[in-house]
């Protein structure tokens, strides 16, 4: 029953995820937060920052994780397998296909009427973590380090990866003050 | 090795992938051709679900079957996994002591940073293929079915799907 669960809340976000890995992201927290409650935004906001900080695609290594912590390494192997295969064997079977009809319009507009609705899912996602965050730190210290790290990631062009690393530094140092 | 190097590299999710993976399949290896990547990136933008493994596994099916399939896949997927598994259970085990109870609430408005600026990409997106008034008009749509009607993005994917193919396939059927 966990493996069927583990199977559908990866399925689900691979196969309406158009535009890549980042667009599965909301759709994989519907599942794993709203419908399984398998963790709260705080725990998604987690795996989402370490999986931001380490290489490789975002979608499978949330996946591969998400079904290690529910269903060890088979639940880690059907959360891979939901994200990845459906969309893959969709991708081979059709590509002979797709490619008589690649400069069809229609076909090209697929991934386009979609990317508001994705644009909708990541914003909304975004506010839910700025809640989160308001109601564990404040709201003070959550507009200070949300400007920091804008500055950070968009204007110096900082990895990603450190500027992770400095706000886990800040969390640890001020922690230290609290206690 | 073309895929464990593109996925142990690519840092920021799959659309990091593709040049460091164009690399290797085009210029090291010749497994296709500039022409032919190009279109193979176009297409799969075309179907759902995470780039990075539609392109290991439909480059690895092309040159060498099912076992080149399954290769490209574990290659790019199975060691960032480990890494993961290993780097968070190791935050799990110690998230009782207050410190480490901080950390990983100073992580979450990074993240939110870094969710907006995937926002304003996907706007950005939509704006670009869309125009702005269709754009924001779809947006407004979806705000009002997903979060004041609470649909299932699901319905409202598929919706959208059925309703950009509709005319393509009454004109397919037509002309055959």
């Amino acid at each position: 029953m966990i493996y069927w669960q583990i199977f559908l809340a990866f399925f689900i976000p691979g196969i309406l995820g158009y535009g890549g890995g980042p667009a599965s992201i909301p759709l994989v927290e519907k599942e794993v937060v709203g419908r399984y409650g398998w963790m709260d935004t705080q725990e998604f906001s987690e795996v989402l920052a370490l999986g931001n900080s380490l290489p490789g695609p975002i979608a499978t290594k949330m996946a591969g994780y998400i079904g290690y912590a529910e269903g060890g390494v088979l639940g880690a192997a059907v959360g891979l397998f939901g994200a990845v295969a459906p969309s893959l064997i969709l991708m081979i079977a059709l590509m002979a296909i797709l490619f008589k009809y690649k400069d069809s319009r229609e076909v090209k507009n697929i991934s386009k009427v979609v990317k508001p609705v994705i644009a909708v899912l990541i914003g909304v996602m975004t506010l839910d973590f700025i809640v989160t965050s308001e109601a564990s730190l404040g709201g003070i210290q959550t507009a200070i380090l949300m400007v920091a790290s804008y500055l950070m990631l968009e204007k110096w062009k900082l990895h990603p990866a450190l500027v992770i690393t400095l706000a886990l530094l800040y969390g640890a140092i001020t922690g230290i003050f609290i206690a | 090795m073309a895929f464990f190097r593109a996925g142990m590299l690519g840092f920021g999710g799959g659309p990091a992938v593709i040049p460091i993976m164009q690399r290797d399949v085009v210029d090291r290896y010749g497994w296709l051709t500039d022409e032919e990547y190009g279109d193979t990136i176009a297409l799969s933008n075309t179907m759902p679900g995470p780039i990075a493994t539609k392109l290991a596994g439909y480059i690895g099916y092309r040159v060498a079957g099912l076992r080149g399939c399954l290769i490209a896949l574990v290659a790019s997927i199975v060691p960032t996994v480990v890494l993961m598994i290993l780097l968070l259970g190791i935050l799990q085990n110690y998230k009782d002591v207050p410190w480490v109870a901080n950390m990983s609430s100073a992580v979450v408005p990074v993240v939110a940073v870094m969710l907006g600026v995937l926002t304003w990409n996907f706007v950005r997106q939509s704006e670009k293929a869309l125009g702005w008034s269709r754009a924001i008009l779809l947006i407004l749509v979806s705000v009002v079915l997903l979060e004041v009607l609470g649909i299932h993005p699901a319905f409202l994917i598929a919706g959208l799907i059925l309703m950009v193919l509709v005319p393509f396939i009454k004109r397919t059927v037509k002309k055959t």
